[in-house]
């Protein structure tokens, strides 16, 4: 029955508590886990975040990063949620002594000058292409977003989001999957978007 | 398109959500955790829970609140009153809230902005002023604290400013010459602080019909309005409200 388990990485910083109520809520059996080890027995793993890109840290020195790439490779779903998806990045300009997870080569940036930021509250999602996360959602869905940096649009980019220019707000390759916004926060769009990743099988 | 986001706040005291009268005869108005599930699937974009009692035997009732509240809503959660330290902070997100509105503790502590947000995150700081003009002029506007009874000597341009500079994610601005008027936002201070910082601004105080929102969101520049009596005992919902303010073509997120 552990195969069944959602693992949720917590890499001490800010607040884990609304992701995991929210999993919880779309039927996730959760293991909240700070060790590399207890990802063998994932069957998903979600890397939520809040925080500065500088806490990402402890992923690559603790060596939950390594034992994250080997179990996605392995065809474990994976989500990464705001800087969850910035990580995913080679990194990002507001900690650049610090190491992304690189599955994409470039770097994510601070929202440009002249524009409010952070940017916060609702704004909508234009899909680029297919997607599974956002699978049976209506036609440019609004979700919560609260950030200052940004992942630039890339080939694996499936929805896109304007705020000063557009920018990734969904990224979907392989098992790798991430989502710039809080879909714990985002009412019953997010709770579908959550849905649709447990349902999602690896590959 | 980012939208203006439409935000419900409620009273709370010893646990109740309750609503008074320019903060006299205050009326029971229920559950905040079945109120706050109203609001969200009302339409609300957030849920503001203000603890107006905020003493420490009480606290432990708001802290329950907030936690079933935070079960069963899936939309943003700020809580504020009483949140003088650190450990206090910690309390209501261990709870289940996202985020934290801090007023006379951060007047007198400026740094408390920093701890919360160095541990929290800047997002999950929000920074509340109570504001009251002098003169005609919105740079006159001086910050107020404890509920309002206490002058700081402050202008309220600059403890904006250097809120935002201590990493406060957002501020929330009342105007105290408007609040529980329903005569409409103080949309000048409004549009003055929003040109004085970078985050986004909250506007607070004196809504009273849809048209009042329209105006603090184009003349006072306002990213978010919050509103409590609107919302109390049927006046009105947000989503009947957005549509409105959608038709005067303000982006207004719409939930089916």
């Amino acid at each position: 029955m552990s195969a069944e388990k959602t693992v949720v990485i917590d890499y001490l910083t800010g607040n884990l508590n609304s992701a995991c109520k929210s999993l919880r809520a779309v039927g996730a059996d959760l293991l909240v886990t700070q060790r590399p080890e207890d990802l063998k027995s994932a069957a998903r793993i979600v890397l939520p975040g809040v925080g500065h890109f500088a806490s990402t840290e402890r992923l690559l020195t603790t060596g939950i990063a390594d034992a994250l790439r080997d179990r996605v490779a392995e065809g474990v779903p994976f989500l990464g949620i705001c800087v969850g998806l910035q990580w995913l990045f080679a990194g990002s300009t507001e900690a650049p002594e610090t190491r992304g997870l690189g599955v994409f080569p470039e770097v994510c940036e601070h929202f440009p000058a002249g524009i409010k930021s952070p940017h916060v509250g609702w704004n909508s999602l234009e899909l680029v292409q297919e997607s599974r996360l956002l699978h049976n959602l209506p036609a440019s869905p609004h979700v919560y977003f609260t950030h200052s940096y940004r992942a630039p649009v890339v080939n694996a980019t499936v929805a896109v989001t304007n705020y000063g220019g557009v920018f990734s707000a969904v990224i979907e390759r392989d098992n790798w999957m991430a989502v710039q916004f809080h879909p714990e926060k985002s009412g019953d769009v997010g709770l579908k978007i959550l849905e649709n990743f447990m349902k999602v099988s690896g590959c | 398109m980012l939208t203006r986001r439409i935000i419900a706040c409620l009273d709370v005291s010893a646990g109740r959500v309750v609503k008074g009268v320019q903060f006299l005869d205050l009326v029971d108005a229920g559950d905040p955790a079945a109120l706050a599930m109203r609001h969200a699937a009302g339409g609300a974009d957030e849920i503001v829970f203000l603890d107006i009692t905020a003493t420490h035997e009480k606290r432990a009732l708001l802290l329950d609140a907030v936690r079933r509240a935070a079960d069963q809503i899936f939309i943003p959660l700020t809580v504020g009153g009483g949140i003088r330290t650190l450990e206090d902070a910690m309390l209501v997100f261990d709870a289940g809230a996202d985020k934290v509105s801090v007023n006379s503790a951060a007047l007198a502590r400026p740094e408390l902005i920093t701890e919360i947000g160095s541990r929290f995150g800047e997002q999950a700081v929000v920074v509340a002023i109570d504001g009251r003009r002098h003169s005609g002029s919105p740079e006159s506007a001086e910050v107020y604290v404890s509920g309002g009874r206490k002058a700081t000597g402050l202008g309220v341009l600059e403890w904006a400013r250097q809120a935002e500079a201590r990493g406060a994610g957002e501020i929330l601005l009342t105007s105290m010459d408007s609040d529980g008027m329903r005569n409409g936002f103080d949309c000048e201070l409004t549009a003055a602080v929003s040109a004085a910082v970078q985050i986004p601004v909250i506007a607070s105080g004196g809504a009273g019909n849809v048209r009042h929102f329209a105006d603090v969101f184009t003349l006072g520049s306002a990213d978010a309005a919050l509103a409590a009596s609107i919302f109390h005992f049927g006046i009105s919902d947000a989503r009947t409200m957005k549509v409105e303010l959608a038709s005067f073509g303000l982006p207004m997120r719409l939930p089916c």
